[in-house]
């Protein structure tokens, strides 16, 4: 991937160059206090956080720790019982051109009769607004986001004839065309191919260097230290955050998936190389 | 035929109308997956239509309308309710609403018709429409509706399309999904209303679903499928009012359903790319191509063990020998090799000709190297790999063949110890490596 | 006999056979193929008209049930070739059916004694007029005979095959793994619908029908989690909606079969507000509930990490709230004695802490990672 393609700054300025914001900066994200509640359970409990601008971030934690609730919420997609989000020191209301969003891959149905440029010209219909119809200059647009993905020679394509790493990354092209500060993405990396993984992966790498800022839920414990600068762990209530280095520990691991010893083995081998006793004694 | 009576030429205006409309909102619910959305809806408009009826006492379109817009409303804000707040699915929701808002409906006619009053006859021609009594001032309300509706999907397509193929992202975009959803709905409602005097309440969903379905197989694009559905809708309303104008006694609503259906099924099976008839014909070449590659396999396999050297024919006895072939059977499959020039066929028997040579080592280089790799990398036993070897070999494509070849090393023998073939067709172990 | 008493007995066994079979639809989320089945089956019993040119029931039932299985096999097969979504398929098979059962009854009409009112709300009021003849003796209602006939093989269908049904609505994994074929006893079921359907037909017409099947196991549903139970309830919502129906026909001088489909939908909207385990209100009253508990948790929560008082001003901004929620939690928690005002506002007390630390309150105790 090069490295004209994503350059311009984004929208509302202060993006930065390679090496992320000062600490003193403003928070990407602020969730103050967050409980949500579907009918009768409580999904997130009582969550304060507070997300730099500039990293790779990642949410992780087992199956209906709330990890998609959490994008959700930050979205105003849900209701909170309590508390509130802010992107960039608003409400998501008034910042919905800075945000960025890429839902699950498995969230529409493939087979509808669209293009992909068309999805990806999607993008920009925030921007547009109600009325206006998009013409030659969103086409463009739309173009050179699925070229940043590598697959601008697709774009007639009708989506249910591409593979899902490529839908994944139409998927990414439409959010690339919404150029925003922020991204947040749901399990992009989920069931694609090592070649998209990688393409994926360079891209984050490259919106971060223009000072971006992406939370992704993630669930393959074993690269979360390679890909991610900042990691979220979840089980209904926040166990940590913070810089991978110092908050991707075994036992804050351990914390946050209590028993569940196969994802705590694979855990283990991601961090020590399957030699971790206290976590290969099985007595949880 | 085409002397047509005044009240025949508003029929047919009518039917065409409805036709062009209900195919283009029919696409959205079809694509949504709520293609018995319109059914019910229909069926609970018909309380609507006698209520009018019953508070204004005339036939007057207008309260009728109304009150099947306000039933049909009411009916798909049953299902929500009932979806959201119990643990029973869609499909009974909808199947409880359609059948008690129509059994009200019943009741409402039933009772009217009992009444004194003497205008009501002809309330029933709601249930499956009777063309024939439609009215001139019936067909320009039918048009302006439609074209209500018409121009505010063009005006709004953007945000339909958003609706249809993915609500949640257009909620992170700031339009309010749950409005948008209302709004087709209520769009809906208004093409049941416009088809009831038509086709009637039992019909409708087939001048919604089926001619989007048609439309759905002939193309990949959203906005072509719309116009498409349109056209096919106003081809089978036109069609539909023609036959049963022209033949006593046949109600046009059935007609126009079965003139639709009759397109779908011409769609499903020769539509370009989807059509079924293209499928199984793929199928078919795809099977005789196996049979083609598997004989030219055989043959090179027999002269690899007669000590490589592959000039001298195989008696047509043996061949037939390999698979168990008649020779009906094997003839299908040699002849066209013959006279593509792959091999040759003579009395003494067959014979691989050069190119023939190059395409079966290329396809036994193919198999011996899924099994090598299933072997080695997947560490799958020996003596499992040979049946999947026998289906990959037809598929592998020639770069992902390169790179199976680069990923195991150029290797030269495969698990059981048979040579993988090069030496003809010359894959050269030294590339991709320079 | 009196004729009203027939009347209902012929409604009551149409109700019963449907809610049996019904059931299974429902608990499948098939009803809609059900829907389809019952205008599907009109060509069928047309068709036995002309070619025996009687209203004879078993010629009915074989075409109509005929009909009813190849309504099933086309929408699968259409659904099969991944060219139409399931309930596309549905969309278009019946309708096109159904038509073609209309089109032949306006062409035939002399021939055929089936009115199009008759196919869309049936003639149960008369009944007690189309008597059967056995060796030229008048033996009762048709009617009667028809739709008892076929309570009964539904009863029996149910009864043989309870197991197998169950299984393979519950589990049809675990079904096919033991050896039941969930496919022949998907037909099985699809042809005990046709069949019903066929014998219902005639008394309350197409789309009543499908009230009959769908609405009163839908109403058991919300009442019950027991297969057993769920039919029992069902068959008696059925014949409660026959014979209150029956009832509001006569009062309102209208349709039978109408009323019916009526009454069996007030009985789901009262079921559907009212029930004690799944009923809308019991529902309302449940999340109310565990609102206020949750409200309660997160304030005593909030407190038990400070030891300053907080003012309500301060705990409004903090959970955003507005004043008069704070003050409610409030008042609640001092009544428990968990917190208690003090004057600058409000701090927790020793038995609230206790709480906390005991998790004695609600979602405190669903935490996943406990589990």
């Amino acid at each position: 991937m090069t490295k004209d393609g994503v350059s311009e700054d984004p929208r509302g300025g202060d993006g930065t160059v390679a090496g992320g914001l000062p600490d003193s900066a403003k928070p990407a994200i602020e969730v103050h206090d967050l409980t949500v509640a579907y009918r009768t359970q409580p999904v997130l409990w009582d969550i304060d956080l507070s997300l730099p601008e500039g990293k790779l971030i990642a949410i992780v934690g087992p199956n209906g720790a709330g990890k998609s609730t959490l994008l959700r919420s930050i979205l105003g997609l849900v209701k909170p019982v309590t508390g509130w989000v802010e992107v960039f020191g608003a409400p998501y209301r008034q910042r919905r051109s800075w945000v960025g969003y890429v839902p699950q891959r498995e969230s529409v149905d493939w087979d509808f009769p669209t293009s992909a440029l068309d999805v990806v010209t999607m993008g920009l219909y925030g921007s547009l607004g109600w009325l206006r119809r998009p013409g030659r200059k969103e086409r463009e647009i739309a173009v050179s986001c699925l070229d940043k993905v590598g697959i601008a020679d697709l774009a007639g394509r009708q989506i249910s004839q591409l593979s899902g790493g490529q839908q994944q990354r139409v998927f990414l092209a439409r959010a690339l065309a919404q150029d925003a500060r922020l991204y947040l993405m749901d399990e992009p990396f989920a069931g694609v191919d090592a070649t998209t993984e990688r393409a994926i992966l360079a891209l984050l790498q490259e919106l971060r260097s223009t000072g971006r800022t992406v939370v992704a839920v993630h669930h393959d414990l074993q690269t979360v230290r390679e890909y991610f600068d900042h990691v979220v762990l979840l089980n209904m209530r926040l166990v940590a955050d913070g810089p991978v280095a110092t908050t991707f520990t075994n036992e804050n691991l351990q914390r946050t998936y209590g028993g569940r010893l196969t994802v705590l083995t694979q855990a283990a081998e991601a961090l020590l190389g399957g030699e971790n006793p206290e976590i290969s004694n099985p007595n949880v | 035929m085409f002397d047509l009576s005044f009240t025949a030429r508003t029929v047919l205006l009518g039917a065409t109308l409805l036709g062009i409309v209900g195919g283009a909102l029919g696409s959205f619910a079809l694509l949504r997956r709520q293609s018995l959305l319109g059914d019910a809806l229909a069926h609970a408009a018909l309380p609507g239509v006698c209520l009018g009826f019953y508070l204004t006492g005339s036939k007057n379109p207008l309260p009728l309308f109304l009150g099947a817009l306000i039933a049909g409303i009411v009916g798909a804000l049953c299902i929500l309710v009932i979806v959201r707040n119990s643990r029973l699915k869609q499909d009974t929701a909808i199947g409880i609403v359609l059948s008690v808002f129509f059994g009200a409906g019943i009741v409402l006619l039933t009772h009217i018709q009992k009444l004194p009053l003497g205008n009501q006859s002809g309330l029933d021609k709601f249930l499956f429409g009777q063309a024939a009594t439609l009215l001139p001032r019936d067909v320009m309300i039918m048009a302006i509706l439609g074209g209500v509706v018409l121009l505010l999907v063009l005006v709004f397509f953007k945000e339909l399309r958003v609706l249809t193929f993915d609500p949640e992202f257009g909620a992170s975009l700031g339009f309010p999904m749950r409005g948008l959803e209302v709004f087709l709905t209520v769009l809906l409602v208004t093409v049941v209303v416009v088809g009831l005097q038509t086709v009637g309440v039992v019909l409708i969903v087939a001048t919604l679903i089926t001619p989007a379905a048609a439309a759905r197989q002939w193309t990949d694009r959203l906005g072509i499928m719309v116009l498409l559905a349109a056209a096919i809708g106003g081809f089978s309303g036109a069609t539909g009012a023609l036959i049963s104008a022209g033949w006593a006694r046949l109600p046009t609503g059935p007609v126009i359903v079965l003139v639709a259906s009759a397109i779908l099924l011409v769609s499903l099976l020769f539509a370009p790319q989807r059509g079924m008839l293209w499928a199984s014909l793929r199928e078919r070449a795809l099977a005789a191509r196996i049979r083609r590659e598997n004989l030219l396999k055989d043959l090179y396999r027999w002269g690899e063990n007669a000590g490589g050297t592959w000039s001298e024919p195989v008696t047509t006895a043996l061949v037939m020998g390999f698979r168990g072939h008649t020779r009906q059977q094997l003839t299908r499959v040699a002849r066209r090799l013959d006279r593509k020039g792959l091999l040759s066929w003579t009395d003494d028997g067959i014979t691989l000709r050069q190119e023939g040579l190059e395409q079966a080592e290329r396809i036994v280089r193919r198999h011996r190297l899924w099994e090598l790799f299933l072997t080695r990398r997947l560490e799958l036993a020996e003596d499992h790999v040979h049946r999947d070897a026998e289906e990959m070999e037809h598929a592998l494509t020639e770069e992902t063949e390169a790179r199976l070849d680069a990923l195991l090393g150029y290797p030269t023998v495969d698990p059981h110890g048979r040579p993988i073939p090069r030496s003809i067709s010359g894959s050269d172990p030294q590339r991709g490596v320079a | 006999m009196s004729p009203s008493l027939i009347v209902i007995l012929v409604a009551s066994c149409v109700a019963a056979a449907c809610a049996l079979i019904g059931s299974f639809l429902v608990l499948r989320q098939m009803a809609l193929l059900g829907d389809a089945i019952s205008h599907a089956v009109l060509p069928g019993i047309v068709l036995a008209f002309l070619f025996t040119g009687e209203r004879a029931p078993l010629p009915m039932i074989l075409g109509a049930g005929s009909l009813g299985v190849l309504t099933v096999f086309l929408v699968e097969a259409f659904h099969r070739t991944q060219r139409l979504k399931e309930d596309a398929s549905i969309g278009v098979v019946f309708p096109a059916l159904f038509s073609i059962g209309v089109v032949l009854i306006s062409r035939y009409a002399g021939q055929v004694d089936l009115d199009l009112d008759c196919v869309l709300y049936g003639e149960i009021a008369y009944a007690p007029l189309d008597l059967l003849y056995f060796q030229g003796n008048s033996i009762g209602p048709k009617a009667l005979w028809v739709n008892g006939v076929v309570l009964l093989a539904n009863i029996l269908f149910v009864i043989v095959l309870y197991k197998e049904l169950k299984l393979t609505t519950f589990d049809a994994g675990l079904a096919a793994a033991l050896g039941f074929s969930p496919i022949v006893l998907h037909y099985a079921l699809m042809s005990m619908v046709s069949i019903t359907v066929v014998g219902a037909f005639e008394s309350v017409g197409a789309i009543l029908v499908v009230a009959m099947l769908i609405v009163p196991p839908a109403t058991a549903y919300l009442l019950t989690d027991k297969l057993s139970t769920l039919l029992g309830l069902a068959v008696g919502f059925g014949v409660l909606s026959a014979v209150l129906g029956y009832w509001l026909a006569y009062l309102w001088d209208a349709s039978i079969a109408g009323a019916m489909a009526t009454v069996s939908g007030a009985l789901f909207t009262l079921v559907f507000l009212l029930s004690p385990s799944y009923g809308l209100l019991a529902r309302w009253l449940r999340q109310l509930h565990l609102g206020r508990n949750l409200s309660d948790q997160l304030l005593l929560l909030h407190l038990h990490g400070d030891d300053e008082p907080q003012s309500t001003d301060q705990l409004a901004r903090r959970f955003s709230w507005r004043a008069r929620r704070v003050e409610t939690v409030v008042d609640r928690l001092e009544q428990r004695e968990w917190i208690r005002r003090v004057a600058d506002g409000i701090v927790i007390t020793p038995s609230g802490e206790l709480a906390i630390e005991k998790g004695g309150v609600g979602p405190l105790r669903h935490r996943p990672a406990s589990q």
